[in-house]
């Protein structure tokens, strides 16, 4: 019966950074919501220490503790409260700000959709910010320098979105698979390649707007753009939607999301069973690399204002380590930390345009947010959560007892299995010759 | 030293881990503790080293009461542990590893490598243990590290010593250094507590020996009770593997491997020209030391080592009409498939199972349902996956039928596999490869770390597929299974086939075997009687 209690789950120790961060990114839903918690308590506290506000209430506090409180409440209130506005609603411009939000989401929820992929199959992709780079090349050049119908222009600039994406996600999968290179390595690298490759293209002249020398492209043609929905809301949103809809049916739905899965929690057990554990991982890196890639379309084709230029892809990779993370690699969760952090982003401006907060403050927000899902025992502590692992144990004694129980009511020779042990012995015996 | 333990008692939640324990060991004693997987024996040993808290009981010392709030305490006080995972690091050198936490140092707090040396040396020298002070741990057998753990107890001056599962590691051999060296500090007054499952070590080496089974202790016994009455105090019931009904069909053969060849990246030979075959309706089971080469046998044959010669042949029969069942021959052989070098995939397609010997690294996935486990190979084909998509539907009735089928004792298919216990964890792996149509069968290590009622199990069910007709193969260093299982036994020595004999074979004349002695020889060797008694001890292990 105890046999059930040595059950060796997630004894061994984790062998690589990409399967830490597999569990790392698998911790439950629950500390994630508390981790966002947590970060905006801890926010709060920045907020009102960095108020002018607060810190001259602060020198009489023991004469007039009341215009601290009411200076605290203020900063605070006021900061989130034009946080909110910002984010998703205020009473002049209606739900305006959402669709903001909803806008800024959908290059993280793709970025991340392609990280988290990445992370159960125990690879640790930081490479997105490359692949959202050359995407962006590819996707901006058949934006601006074809002339095609409205649609096709659309969709070829979409894929080459992906191609470009795909192409850099696939040599890290390729070195990986024939000479076991580290995939984390070889994708800070290649973020860097990319960089200079696009500042290279941007100073010929086939890149820079007539006439001009600067490094920055023509805006994209009419053609190319992405239809307006509602709002700021357009179909880029509506396709990163249908992307993590992909992506989940292909993870929990096909043989190759199977084999993928199967090689990121047990890379040995996919080999004898034989899968092929090399080309896995650079499906992985082709189909990630593509989905981040297409992040970079709506820093181009959302508004006739875009342009290809060095900052294009912003620290839109980074940020999207953190959206997988929050979001537990799962595609649904991806969704909801992508539009959360869009929604920072979006009331941050406000917050920062409104209340003087610095929008410094939504970065410790991020940060402290990512520093607790690293760490779920630290937010176990701070709320005093059982530990997951004793609940395990605990729903296998459950069980243990339960099959007990069954196995008691079967008549005294019970076929094969451990349970049958516990029949009719005496107590002690004493063998001695 | 003498310890004594009254009524000791741990519990985790309302699992009581140990119950009311009590033990003496005498100065100067190996006691063994002895019990399954899981009967509470590392628990008690954690309690006594300080590790766990005990709820209730208390632990003396030379009928001393003494309390251990850590480690530190329990080795203060002369107790020394070495747990089954070595606690080494790698990089460092063997006097390194013995003084860390307790290093000599000079002025400046400098490390006195010397003196650290000359502490290694010492009782390496004293116990003959053969260990160089400036070796890399990390370049060392695992024998040769256990006994670096030895070294780093005693030379904190422990008076008893706990040895948690030590063989379990070792290869024979090292098994064998290991027990002498139980012995001569047993010699010098060091009090020793072994723990194992092992019935035969602890019959060659122990003073006294005591039984736990779920927490409790069953009883004492002398190393001179039999082995059936201990493995029975052990599990609670009478262990009989027996012996299965052989084969009685003659099938024409299955597997036919010619001239095997296997060398790693170093060039080392792992197989020397291995031939054999294996027909249908026949288990040939490998036996041998572990180390000799029969894991890589198992493995070249799936297809996981690209073999460096010879060829693997697998024959295809059509279905035998009764009328031409006495002319078996060539005639039946409808395809002949080389799998020499080819993928672990197209092998398992081609109608070959395998369990392999380390279940939870190569055999599961943990985080994964015993559905998904249940179908882990077998993704790709029709009845699983249409055209890259799942069959959930015929992926859960699969489990389902399984679950049922094979006793899989779990809450439900849906269960994540690292839930189960080893038995039941195996039952899932010989459950997905026995469900489907196989004309071979590869099991390596079928039962290893598994509990007996699932042991029983497990060899039924490969009885049966041997009955039904599939060439089975097993690979096994234990004898029990061997010549419970086997119709034909194989023994490897070195990468080679010593030979192959029948299965019942005398138990010595195999150990012979083991050894590299050809069979003729053994036999004229076990007949001679006496003469060759060590040679036997030694390789009936």
């Amino acid at each position: 019966m105890t046999n059930l209690l040595e059950a060796p789950v997630d004894e061994r120790p984790t062998r690589n950074w990409g399967q830490t961060w597999t569990k790392v990114a698998s911790s439950s839903a629950l500390t994630s919501f508390l981790a966002i918690v947590v970060a905006l308590l801890i926010g709060a506290i920045l907020i009102a220490a960095a108020d002018s506000g607060v810190q001259q209430a602060g020198h009489y506090l023991f004469a007039r503790p009341g215009d601290f409180f009411s200076a605290l409440g203020k900063s605070i209130g006021g900061a989130y409260s034009a946080l909110f506005e910002g984010a998703i609603f205020n009473s002049r411009q209606l739900f305006m700000p959402l669709t903001k939000t909803i806008a800024y989401s959908v290059p993280l929820i793709f970025a991340g959709l392609a990280l988290g992929m990445g992370f159960r199959a125990g690879l640790f992709n930081i490479g997105a910010q490359g692949q959202i780079i050359l995407g962006a090349t590819l996707c901006g050049y058949l934006g601006f320098g074809v002339n095609l119908p409205g649609g096709l222009h659309l969709i070829v600039c979409l894929l080459g979105a992906f191609i470009g994406g795909a192409l850099w996600g696939f040599i890290p999968g390729i070195l990986k698979a024939k000479t076991g290179a580290n995939e984390v390595i070889v994708t800070i690298m290649l973020n860097s390649v990319a960089v200079f490759l696009l500042g290279w293209l941007l100073t010929l002249k086939a890149f820079q707007i007539p006439g001009s020398s600067n490094p920055v492209s023509p805006k994209m043609n009419p053609t190319a753009r992405f239809p307006h929905i509602i709002g700021n809301i357009d179909l880029g949103f509506l396709l990163a939607l249908l992307a993590a809809v992909a992506v989940w049916w292909m993870m929990e739905r096909s043989t190759l999301g199977f084999r993928i899965r199967a090689v990121g929690e047990n890379p040995d057990a996919g080999r004898t069973a034989g899968m092929n554990v090399a080309m896995s991982y650079v499906w992985v890196m082709i189909i990630g690399g593509g989905l981040a890639g297409l992040a970079a379309t709506s820093q181009l084709l959302s508004d006739p204002s875009q342009q290809l230029n060095i900052n294009v892809a912003a620290t839109l990779g980074f940020d999207a380590i953190t959206v997988a993370l929050l979001g537990r690699s799962k595609p649904l969760g991806t969704i909801f930390a992508g539009l959360l952090f869009g929604g920072l982003r979006a009331g941050g401006y406000i917050m920062q345009a409104k209340t003087g907060t610095p929008i410094d403050i939504i970065l410790v927000l991020q940060s402290v947010i990512v520093l607790l899902i690293a760490a779920p025992p630290l937010v176990r502590a701070i709320f005093r959560l059982p530990d997951p692992e004793r609940q395990r144990q605990a729903h296998v004694r459950a069980m243990n007892r339960a099959l007990k129980k069954q196995s008691a009511g079967k008549p005294p020779t019970p076929p094969e299995g451990e349970l049958a042990e516990e029949v009719d012995l005496p107590e002690s015996k004493e063998v001695s010759s | 030293m003498k310890l004594e333990l009254r009524q000791v008692t741990k519990k985790f939640g309302d699992f009581v881990a140990n119950d009311s324990i009590d033990l003496v060991v005498e100065e100067g004693q190996i006691h063994a503790l002895l019990g399954e997987n899981g009967a509470g024996k590392s628990t008690l040993m954690n309690v006594l080293y300080g590790l766990y808290a005990a709820d209730g009981g208390e632990i003396l010392l030379d009928d001393v009461p003494v309390h251990f709030s850590g480690p530190g305490d329990a080795m203060a006080a002369g107790i020394g542990m070495v747990h089954q995972h070595f606690m080494l690091v790698p990089v460092f050198t063997v006097a390194e590893n013995v003084v860390l936490g307790t290093e000599p140092t000079g002025p400046l707090g400098l490390l006195n490598v010397q003196q650290a040396r000359g502490i290694v040396q010492e009782i390496s020298d004293k116990f003959g243990f053969d260990v160089d002070p400036d070796a890399l741990v990390g370049d060392l057998p695992v024998g040769v590290q256990q006994r670096v753990e030895i070294i780093k107890a005693l030379s904190r001056h422990a008076k008893i010593l706990i040895l948690d599962e030590p063989t379990a590691v070792l290869i024979p051999q090292e098994t064998d250094e290991l027990m002498e060296i139980m012995r001569q500090l047993k010699a010098s007054g060091t009090s020793i507590v072994f723990i194992t499952h092992k019935l035969r070590e602890v019959q060659e080496v122990a003073d006294t020996i005591t039984v736990i089974r779920h927490g409790k202790v069953i009883g004492s016994a002398l190393p001179t009770a039999s082995q059936s009455d201990l493995a029975s105090m052990m599990v609670g019931r009478d262990v009989d593997l027996g012996v299965r009904s052989r084969n009685s069909t003659d099938g024409g053969v299955v597997l036919e491997v010619n001239n095997l060849d296997l060398a790693d990246e170093e060039g080392r030979i792992l197989l020397d020209d291995v031939s054999f075959t294996v027909a249908a309706g026949e288990v040939l089971a490998v036996a041998g030391v572990q180390g000799n080469g029969q894991t890589e046998l198992a493995e070249t044959l799936i297809g996981l080592r690209k073999p460096t010669g010879g060829e693997i042949l697998l024959h295809h029969y059509s279905s035998l009409q009764p009328d031409d069942a006495s002319d078996q021959g060539d005639q039946q052989v409808t395809t002949t498939e080389n799998l020499t070098g080819k993928s672990v995939k197209k092998v398992l397609s081609s109608g070959v199972g395998f369990v392999p010997e380390d279940r939870g690294k190569d055999g599961v996935v943990h985080g994964f349902s015993i559905a998904e486990n249940l179908v882990l190979d077998q993704v790709d084909s029709a009845q699983f996956s249409r055209g890259g998509s799942l069959k959930m539907k015929s992926i859960a009735s699969n489990a389902a039928r399984l679950v049922e089928e094979y006793d899989v004792r779990a809450g439900s298919a849906n269960a994540t596999l690292g839930t189960l216990s080893g038995g039941n964890q195996q039952k899932v792996v010989v459950a997905r490869e026995l469900s489907r149509d196989l004309s071979l069968f590869i099991a390596s290590q079928p039962t290893r770390g598994v509990d007996i009622g699932s042991i029983d199990f497990i060899h039924s069910r490969i009885i049966q597929a041997r009955d039904n007709g599939t060439a089975v193969l097993i690979v096994s260093t234990e004898l029990n299974e061997v010549s419970s299982l086997a119709d034909r036994v194989a023994v490897m020595y070195n990468g080679k086939f010593v030979g192959i004999v029948p299965p019942d074979t005398q138990r010595h004349v195999l150990g012979l075997m083991m050894a590299g002695v050809s069979h003729e020889e053994a036999l004229a060797q076990a007949g001679r009687g006496t003469t060759s008694e060590d040679t036997q001890a030694g390789a009936a292990s």
